[in-house]
């Protein structure tokens, strides 16, 4: 039985940056992925990483900025630390060999980004996430010896002691389709946003909200799960990312007249006022009609010189060219907001810990909560790195004063047999995977999206329970053990639905409107009934609902204009 | 709350896809499947892919996410062609299948080449291609103290290595790479990319050992063809071979490291000849590639005449196989000149390569602010109006 200090599940930014911190100190780490790590979705942040790194620039006005960002739902405690040790962290990449764009004196330079008050956004082209993820994989391959990998193992469960400990997970081997027992003193999960439950999205169809799920399963909390940000510029049809750097260089949003419209919903930051604010702003536009008629937007990206939209909008350049037969740099691009991010996730404190011993989360699949309502554009990949880099750091530490626990064998065969099973459902018995994979998307798009009301959101929640019952029936064609992906499609379909339920849950349950929380029949913010976060547990069927107070230090609450 | 709906035109039209399947657990050999899948035009192969999967066979395996040309998942072979199968209309697929009679022959999907198959469209790049991204030494190798701040390098030194860092390590090249298929030991174009991506950063302290080694490795930068083959199948415009080329140029010229392999002397020597000759004269070509000046007094070193001899039962292969047709040609210095026109354009153009010995980098060149006038564009030399084209 492979058996590790901490075991990290997902190899994106955060898993990453947790494994190689948890490695620096000293202890034994195994990092886990379900794809190759470098075909993870962190590759996806285009634009940029926070950090309040110029001269001039201060840690709290990027916090500030990010609190404002978050509608006053974020954690000032949590944000302030990321604040605080962003320049730091910025460094460390340009020191591990992160190709940042450099200024003409050869130092780091920055772009604008939406939110911000200052241009603080570090960047290498418009590809800065998979930069940042090549080279931490870099350090991976160096340090191999201290960091097992373990790529292409698709975790099915995780494991708890008699004393609710996390002391593992079971793993199956997507090459041959064994499965096994993994002992962990520590589990971080790094497994990323659950966007996969919604359709269209921006996110990768990795991106099924496992670890999530694997959490609330095994009793950890769900914080803010209703908290669902929808970008303001992706592809109308395939739901691809255009990148908030388009606006940061100084492309404008105009109406089918051709109006510049964002002046009549934030006069001062325009296309730069936070992404909740756009996306209803465009969304506002399109549904009175001001919009062309495929539903969308334009971006105008023909503003910037050409020159420099080469330079650093070059993948805008091939996505308009090769998925929209557009060419940017000559004509404006059609858009509208889509789903991109998911604030909510397992509740955690600045550590990463959550609530269970033993079990961390980190990244996009946390909620630590430094996001809020909404996230500001470029804080992800800080936010992936600054905690992934702590959980790493705490998990090993504790690693030190515990002793392992050897998990359960019953663990392992309930696994089993719970694969076995929907290996053994018949051909034709129920409903297609893929079919309820389709309806599940289609749903949460219709009714928990930009605005969202009573009837909407309890339509998707019934459906989402009808769902996850039909789910129990569904059969698959693959009966083999190689590369089974028709299997793993089985399983995430079931992450997926208990993400929804949960996100569907807390938008029923937030009667007021905050962040990417927009409810039109409670279209105002309420500080004094929902200044709080909505917590989910597991309780039989289906979750149980808390709450947690806000931690505001220095900044109160204040209307929030753009 | 409902969203407003789009009203979008479907122009859904069927396809034939034609998959070559694998499934190790049955005991028997590759097959092919045809399936029918309806779609738009332009959305991709491997959304084709995934309606097959979906509705038809859940077990058509194929690795993929992002589904944007980012995470470099979907590497397979279409119509014979390496590339990402996210990345290819399916409208533009089926053309390309039937681009000669405009018939209705089905698109071919394969797994990529020079790789061993797990299973459908699943291949294992971990021997083929991972193992020889790490004999790269694929991590900076700095002077292990870094500055408090960041470390000041030339702006143009970040953007320049960024070509090679857009790297998405799909494997297209490695599966499109013809020497690969002759020397599956050959470094390859995407490891050889990522060397380079860490010698033409200036952050990094061992340039001239990491060139060094590249050089003298048999299967190292000389063992590239030029064949473009990794520059058309490259998906992300990095185009492997052109970095391959700057290590060449690293290596011989810059470091002047004369390697083993003889290939910075059949380099020098090739580019000689043609200058002087305007084609090539191969018989020459051996001889300079290991004598070089000493044309036909004929006094290599004994390493030379170790190589020329090694070279022999090519020489011998090539006569017995009618490729050399004609004895004299291997004569030295009997090739012909080109006549005199056409040798003034040979070295014109060698006049213009050495005038404009910018580096080929896309992310440094970007294109002119200026947008030239419609008829203008139209009158203008393709090299003139713009810099230069993306891969494709």
């Amino acid at each position: 039985m492979p058996s590790h200090d901490v075991l990290v599940i997902g190899a994106g930014l955060a898993g990453q940056r947790a494994a190689l911190a948890a490695a620096e100190e000293g202890v034994s780490v195994g990092i886990v992925s379900k794809v190759h790590p470098v075909r993870s979705h962190s590759n996806a942040a285009q634009g940029g990483i926070n950090a309040a790194l110029q001269e001039g620039d201060t840690w709290e006005s990027h916090a500030f900025d990010t609190i404002k960002g978050s509608d006053y739902l974020g954690d000032q405690d949590a944000i302030a630390i990321m604040c605080r040790e962003a320049p730091e962290e910025i460094l460390h990449l340009e020191h591990l060999g992160v190709p940042f764009h450099r200024n003409e004196q050869g130092k780091l330079g920055t772009r604008a980004f939406g939110g911000a008050s200052a241009a603080r956004t570090y960047y290498v082209a418009d590809i800065t996430g998979q930069a940042i993820m090549h080279v931490l994989y870099e350090q991976l391959m160096k340090h191999s010896a201290l960091v097992d990998r373990y790529e292409e193992y698709f975790t099915t469960s995780l494991v708890l002691d008699g004393d609710g400990n996390c002391v593992g997970a079971v793993l199956r081997n997507v090459l041959d389709g064994s499965m096994e027992l993994f002992e962990a003193k520590n589990v971080i999960l790094a497994t990323g946003g659950n966007g996969q439950a919604w359709q269209p999205t921006t996110n990768a169809l990795i991106c099924t909200g496992d670890g999530i799920a694997m959490a609330y399963r095994a009793g950890a909390r769900l914080m803010d799960m209703e908290m669902i940000q929808y970008h303001p510029t992706t592809l109308a049809r395939k739901g691809f990312l255009i990148t908030e750097g388009a606006r940061g260089e100084g492309a404008h949003l105009l109406n089918a007249s051709g109006e510049r419209f964002m002046e009549r919903y934030a006069p001062n930051k325009m296309e730069l006022a936070s992404r909740d604010v756009v996306s209803r702003a465009e969304q506002t536009e399109i549904n009175e009609g001001r919009g062309f008629p495929d539903g969308t937007v334009a971006l105008d990206i023909t503003v910037v010189p050409r020159k420099r939209i080469h330079e650093a909008l070059r993948e805008i350049v091939l996505v308009g060219r090769d998925f929209a037969g557009v060419d940017i740099t000559r004509e404006p691009i059609r858009i509208k907001p889509g789903n991109h991010y998911t604030m909510g996730g397992v509740k955690t404190d600045v550590h990463g810990a959550t609530g269970v011993p033993g079990l961390y989360a980190a990244g996009e699949c946390a909620c630590v909560s430094v996001h809020g309502g909404n996230r500001l554009g470029a804080n992800s990949l800080l936010d992936t790195l600054i905690f992934g880099r702590r959980a790493g750091q705490h998990a090993a530490n504790r690693a030190k004063g515990v002793a392992a626990t050897r998990p359960s064998i019953s663990v392992l065969n309930d696994a089993r047999a719970m694969v076995d099973s929907i290996v053994a459902r018949e051909r034709g018995s129920g409903p297609r995977v893929s079919e309820l994979r389709r309806e599940l998307g289609q749903t949460m798009d219709r009714f928990v999206a930009v605005f969202r009301d009573e009837a909407g959101v309890t339509d998707a929640l019934e459906t989402v329970k009808r769902l996850q019952e039909q789910a129990a029936g569904a059969y698959i064609d693959d009966r083999g053990t190689v590369f089974n992906q028709d299997l793993l499609g089985a399983l995430e379909l079931g992450y997926m639905l208990d993400n929804a339920e949960c996100a569907c849950v807390g938008a029923l349950h937030r009667t007021e409107s905050r962040g990417a929380q927009y409810r039109t029949d409670f279209p105002e913010r309420n500080d004094d009934e929902w200044l709080k976060h909505i917590d989910l547990k597991l309780n039989g069927d289906g979750p149980e609902i808390a709450y947690s107070d806000v931690t505001i230090t220095d900044w109160q609450p204040m209307e929030r204009t753009y | 709350m409902e969203q407003a709906t789009a009203s979008t035109e479907s122009t859904t039209q069927s396809y034939t896809l034609k998959v070559r399947r694998f499934k190790p657990e049955e005991g028997e050999g590759p097959y092919w499947q045809e399936f029918e899948v309806e779609l738009d035009p332009t959305l991709s192969v491997l959304d084709g892919l995934l309606q097959a999967r979906d509705r038809e066979d859940g077990s058509l395996s194929v690795r993929c996410s992002c589904r944007a040309a980012i995470c470099g998942s979907c590497g397979v072979k279409i119509n014979g062609n390496s590339t990402l199968a996210c990345l290819t209309q399916i409208g533009e697929a089926h053309e390309g299948a039937n681009r000669l009679d405009g018939g209705s022959k089905p698109i071919v999907v394969e797994p990529m080449g020079n790789m061993p198959v797990v299973k459908d469209l699943v291949t294992d790049m971990e021997s083929t291609h991972w193992e020889k991204v790490r004999r790269v030494t694929p991590w900076l190798l700095d002077d292990g103290d870094p500055p408090e701040r960041e470390r000041i390098v030339p702006p143009e030194s970040m953007v320049d290595i960024t070509q090679t860092i857009a790297c998405i390590q799909c494997g297209a090249c490695v599966s499109s790479c013809l020497s690969m298929e002759v020397d599956p030991d050959f470094i390859g174009p995407a490891a050889l990319a990522k060397a380079y991506r860490f010698v033409g950063d200036p952050r990094d302290v061992e340039s001239r050992e990491r060139l060094y080694d590249l050089a003298q490795d048999p299967h190292g930068i000389y063992d590239c063809t030029h064949c473009f083959s990794c520059v058309d199948a490259c998906p992300k415009g990095v185009a492997p071979m052109d970095q391959i080329m700057r290590l060449r140029r690293a290596a011989g010229d810059e470091e002047g490291i004369d390697d083993a392999n003889n290939g910075r002397r059949h380099e020098k020597a090739f580019t000689k000849i043609i200058e002087k000759k305007g084609t090539l004269d191969e018989a020459l070509l051996l001889q300079e590639s290991y004598a070089a000046g000493v044309k036909g007094k004929l006094m290599p070193k004994p390493a030379a005449i170790k190589g020329l001899v090694g070279s022999l039962p090519t020489a011998v292969r090539g006569m017995r196989t009618g490729k050399m047709r004609s004895l004299p040609k291997l004569i030295p210095g009997i090739h012909p000149k080109l006549p005199g026109d056409a040798q003034r354009h040979v070295k014109g153009i060698y006049a213009h390569a050495e005038e404009h010995h910018t580096e080929l980098n896309l992310y440094i060149t970007g294109e002119e602010d200026v947008e030239p006038e419609p008829d203008e564009e139209e009158l203008s030399q393709p090299e003139a109006s713009s810099g230069p084209k993306e891969n494709e």
